[in-house]
């Protein structure tokens, strides 16, 4: 196997009293992973996602970005190489910008904001109609439409859109369909695999839903009080079923 | 008539306040009481200069500059120092007292036989009151157009995320508390400005100038988003600036209809809440159709 796009090494976070939220977290992630995190609440999944993202700082070890250790790097500087999809509609879109000037936004994730114009030419909204019809949610006819009178499911697809316009290192999907009905989050779960599949994306997946982590990604992770309790890939993971997984969520 | 003219060119000169405070207060979506200092703190600053022999233009300027630096210091103690941003606004606006004493050396300073932005030539060709339309007019479109262009560039656009949806901001790399800063700076600086120009009108500086200013500066932009409604952003601009000259000539009937110019303040106050509160009358009275929609058969 080639060499870790990102590494984690005896991570530790804590809180308060120096109570333990993830315990020694261990683990590669390779170009092209598409890694689906189970655990139960207070497993330790969004803290991984935040260290990770740089929103929480870690007790000790190291997260290595091609090697080098970004532990202390700002979670802005780190969105230079790392995107995210929150699972809250509201956090992943700015309500009073529309659709095309949000997408516009998230272009220039990881370059310099200068004086010069923004360029929302015809030929943008003309390319921005044809990369949100994918999405199937008709997201392609409210360019123009502030974001906050949009659905949650539109909102979450643009979300994902943003996240995935500059091609991240690593994109890191925070329950996302977690807050849309169940027809809407499968639409959006389809498009999702979809998207990995053609950009060959490196994605972090959290997921409560069993079905959803063993049907999409090549890899499973499930975290359980703040340890990787499983890691299987491939082979071994399409393996697995519903009530093996189960037996790992037991403390 | 002249009493027309006269509100509309104050209107236009005190345009300038509602347009910088539109920055904060709408944009980064907070209220920003540093404007109550640095409105006198570009007051005395070009007047002290002019009175030292500096041309207008450059006092003018350098007020903006002045007025920047009490953004700044506003903008590091909400952004670094962790501090609310009402009291952070309040405690820069108590220091300018001071600092705006330091440089007058007294409580006011008059501008008689003085040399300043209104002794212009063309304006002197011009009828009583018409200088101010004449020149609030140039300003408040110089810096309008500067701010149209402004917001639609790259960094306009970060700036205006961040006002919107911080964590979304910082999620796509763009730097909070920079912009927030860059928000208050470029507000506060011309909301000096606005004190640089409205002492000259007047005629001199005083330390109490500022009082009320961020009431007014709100009147306009409240007025504008109640007669103007759902507009785009560079329409609200305009909105602002037609707000203010409302304003002026809402104030020039109370003062008509026998009220003091004691009573500025007051009327002031009045006004902002009257116009606060007419959307949600207006919102009341949409009851019944609200009603309606309820029933009908939707997606």
């Amino acid at each position: 196997m080639s060499k870790p796009v990102f590494s984690l090494k005896n991570v530790v976070v804590t809180v308060g009293d120096g109570i333990q939220i993830l315990k020694s977290i261990n683990f590669d992630i390779y170009d092209g992973d598409f890694i689906t995190v189970l655990g139960t609440n207070g497993a330790g999944k969004s803290t991984l996602f935040n260290a990770i993202a740089g929103n929480l700082a870690i007790a000790s070890g190291e997260i290595l970005h091609h090697n080098k250790n970004i532990a202390h790097e700002t979670a802005v500087k780190r969105t230079d190489y790392l995107a995210r999809v929150f699972q809250d509609p509201k956090m992943g879109t700015a309500p009073r910008m529309t659709v095309a000037e949000n997408l516009l936004l998230a272009e220039k994730r990881g370059s310099k904001r200068t004086l010069r114009n923004r360029g929302l030419t015809q030929d943008k909204l003309t390319q921005y109609a044809d990369i949100t019809k994918v999405m199937g949610n008709n997201l392609d006819s409210h360019l123009n439409t502030a974001t906050g009178d949009l659905s949650g499911g539109q909102r979450q697809a643009l979300s994902f859109l943003m996240a995935t316009r500059v091609k991240p290192e690593l994109l890191l999907l925070d329950e996302h369909t977690a807050a849309l009905d169940p027809k809407t989050s499968e639409q959006l779960m389809h498009a999702t695999n979809d998207q990995v599949e053609t950009h060959h994306l490196t994605a972090l997946m959290i997921t409560h839903n069993l079905a959803d982590a063993l049907k999409y990604g090549n890899r499973l992770i499930i975290l359980n009080a703040g340890n990787i309790v499983l890691d299987v890939r491939d082979d071994e993971k399409q393996a697995l079923d519903e009530s093996q997984i189960l037996k790992y969520f037991v403390s | 008539m002249s009493m027309i003219v006269s509100s509309i060119g104050q209107g236009l000169l005190w345009a300038v306040l509602g347009v910088a405070l539109f920055l904060t207060f709408r944009i980064l979506n907070f209220p920003d009481m540093t404007v109550e200092g640095s409105f006198p703190l570009g007051a005395s600053t070009a007047v002290t200069m002019i009175t030292h022999g500096i041309n207008p233009f450059a006092a003018t300027l350098a007020a903006f500059f002045v007025g920047t630096i009490a953004g700044l210091i506003t903008g590091l103690l909400y952004t670094k120092g962790k501090i609310p941003i009402l009291l952070a606004g309040i405690l820069v606006m108590t220091a300018s007292l001071s600092i705006n004493l330091r440089i007058m050396g007294s409580a006011n300073i008059s501008l008689l036989d003085q040399k300043s932005i209104f002794s212009i030539k063309i304006l002197q060709h011009l009828p009583k009151y018409f200088d101010s339309v004449f020149l609030g007019f140039v300003i408040i479109v110089i810096i309008t157009a500067g701010l149209i262009f402004f917001l639609q560039t790259e960094l306009g656009q970060a700036f205006i995320a961040t006002g919107d949806n911080p964590n979304m901001a910082q999620s796509i790399g763009i730097q909070t508390d920079r912009m927030t800063i860059m928000g208050l700076m470029l507000s506060n600086g011309l909301i000096a400005l606005g004190g640089a120009v409205i002492a000259q009108n007047n005629g001199y500086a005083d330390i109490n100038m500022g009082i009320g200013i961020i009431v007014i500066a709100l009147a306009s932009i409240i007025i504008g988003e109640v007669v103007f409604g759902e507009l785009t952003l560079n329409e609200r601009l305009i909105a602002v600036i037609i707000g203010s000259i409302l304003y002026r000539l809402v104030l020039l009937v109370v003062l008509r209809l026998g009220f003091s110019t004691n009573d500025v303040n007051l009327i002031s106050a009045i006004v902002l809440a009257v116009a606060m509160i007419l959307p949600q009358l207006r919102h009341a009275l949409k009851l019944d159709k609200v009603i309606k929609k309820g029933v009908t058969t939707h997606e």
